[in-house]
């Protein structure tokens, strides 16, 4: 049986059902990565969201999504509050913010195993400052006693990965986790998400709208737009091979080496108009 | 300039604070027992500000008048912040009815006169300085379960907020560990305006005789005791007037000061 299950999962807003999400299939099996490649507002984030059970009150959802064996559709607060950050946890998008102001970071992450494991403090200390060093903080003992705001964006994005790693969860979800990061440091923190995600096993959705960074940590594609799943593939396939025109667009879009110098930049547009696009 | 504001403000309240310890062990003269002999003299030596027209000699009363001012305004700030800084925070953080309900009971005590609560209060408990801390703390519910309901709703929106939930935190939790934390600057200068609006209270429910009865002195008894004699000792009133005047100013300023000292977009980056 796979870890999670997305079955015609289907998310509407408010009081007018807006639709953000109109039915959603796909599986991932343990350990496996799944990319969702789309433009905003194509719903990646509310998919994610939904797996997480974290939608706004006004969200209207149907559908099933089972997660190791239990329905997070309609599972009460409690019970979500259990599977999450223990089963499931979430790397956010914007580290500046993603972080509480007002408590050691060191603090933050020892939280979130306390939550779970009940853990006492001084093991917790150790723990924690152990996973900061696993994800990449040299000098982690003094980074677990320093405020977010003394740390880097970088270093920040670091510690919400290790928030969302110190629990072993069997599935790690990542919105967009490197898109607010410059580009040297987004490769560094993507090669070592790679890395950890490796070293523990577990299963990752990474949500991005760049095919590029999809390509460096994920097998396995899912391209979304307008609330649907248009391409699912692997990454080479998808490269090589796209079927929809929206991800022949995408696709050419990514392939600088192909540009002709003097010439105008493919776009989207150029290849798939149809949909809610003008 | 910023700066200079929360300094004065700083002063003064140091003033009223260590003028209120300092009453509590040594006033220069007995601020109760009357002396026939000494009514209504000047400012002079000993009697630094005069005397009254008790004989008795003002400054002693104005220090034993700030320890009573200092005494109310921790008690119905305290109370205050108390009651309203967890109904606040409910409100913003359960949202929908609940959210409905309480802000509709604080928009109900807020409309209600402080003054007639503490009229009423006085009539059936007999006039004390308990009296006026319960009617002064009551009335001001409203003010800070609004400041900590607005900023309740704005951590709740916060980012890490949401990450928190990822991580599995209860609500309790999140308003424990998240939203008092960040919403503590905001209920400090609220208690710090509070204090500067019980203060003012107080000497106005002192001065009509509802709130600490004589002898024991208060700023606003002082003045209402002063009322009679502005033709023979006009300075007599000036005092208590000043005092008030100061604490007031300088509990305000504190409060404006430590808003623009806290809040993030007017700090200059280190």
């Amino acid at each position: 049986m796979s870890l999670l299950d997305v079955r015609d999962l289907q998310v509407d807003f408010g009081r007018r059902h807006i639709p953000a999400v109109r039915g959603v299939n796909f599986s991932l099996d343990a350990g496996q990565r799944l990319g969702v490649i789309g433009e905003s507002g194509s719903g990646k984030t509310v998919t994610a969201l939904a797996v997480m059970g974290l939608l706004p009150e006004n969200a209207h959802v149907a559908g099933s999504v089972v997660l190791d064996g239990q329905q997070i559709v309609g599972l009460a607060e409690r019970g979500l509050a259990r599977l999450r950050g223990n089963t499931v946890s979430m790397v956010f998008q914007e580290p500046m913010t993603a972080l509480d102001p007002t408590m050691r970071v060191g603090r933050q992450v020892a939280e979130v195993l306390r939550l779970h494991q009940g853990a006492e403090s001084g093991p917790a200390r150790e723990r924690v400052v152990a996973m900061l060093a696993e994800v990449g903080l040299s000098d982690a003992d003094r980074i677990a006693d320093a405020y977010p705001h003394q740390l880097s964006g970088g270093q920040r994005q670091r510690v919400v990965l290790a928030m969302a790693l110190i629990n072993s969860p069997s599935l790690v979800i990542c919105d967009e986790p490197t898109t607010a990061l410059d580009v040297t440091v987004q490769a560094l923190v993507l090669a070592k998400l790679d890395e950890v995600l490796d070293a523990s096993g577990a299963a990752c959705l990474f949500i991005s709208h760049d095919l590029a960074v999809v390509s460096q940590v994920c097998d396995q594609v899912l391209v979304m737009l307008d609330g649907r799943i248009v391409e699912s593939g692997t990454v080479e396939k998808l490269f090589t091979a796209p079927e929809h025109p929206y991800t022949r667009g995408l696709v050419a879009t990514a392939r600088l080496d192909l540009t002709v110098p003097g010439q105008r930049l493919p776009t989207v547009d150029d290849f798939y108009a149809g949909g809610d696009h003008g | 300039m910023k700066r200079a504001q929360l300094l004065t403000g700083l002063v003064l309240v140091a003033l009223v604070v260590l003028t209120a310890v300092v009453a509590v062990f040594w006033t220069p003269f007995d601020p109760i027992r009357v002396v026939p002999g000494q009514r209504l003299l000047g400012p002079g030596w000993p009697h630094v500000l005069g005397t009254d027209g008790f004989g008795i000699d003002i400054a002693s009363r104005l220090m034993v008048g700030a320890r009573t001012v200092l005494l109310v305004g921790i008690i119905s700030v305290g109370l205050s912040a108390v009651v309203g800084v967890p109904l606040g925070l409910l409100a913003g953080q359960a949202g929908g009815w609940v959210d409905e309900v309480v802000m509709r009971l604080a928009d109900i005590v807020y409309a209600f006169p402080a003054l007639l609560l503490a009229i009423l209060l006085a009539s059936v408990f007999g006039a004390s300085t308990l009296t006026a801390m319960a009617a002064i703390g009551v009335a001001t519910i409203p003010a800070f379960a609004r400041v900590a309901r607005a900023g309740t709703l704005e951590v709740m929106a916060s980012d890490f907020v949401l990450a928190a939930r990822a991580s599995g935190t209860s609500r309790w939790g999140i308003a424990r560990r998240h939203v008092l934390p960040n919403i503590a600057p905001l209920i400090g200068v609220q208690a710090s305006v509070g204090f500067a609006m019980a203060i003012l209270a107080e000497a106005a429910l002192s001065y009509l005789g509802l709130a600490t009865p004589r002898p024991n002195p208060t700023w606003g008894n002082m003045l209402r005791d002063a009322q009679q004699f502005l033709f023979v000792a006009p300075l007599q009133a000036l005092w208590p007037g000043l005092a008030i005047a100061l604490a007031v100013l300088g509990f305000n300023l504190l409060g404006d000061g430590l808003r623009d000292y806290l809040d993030p977009r007017l700090r200059e980056v280190p």
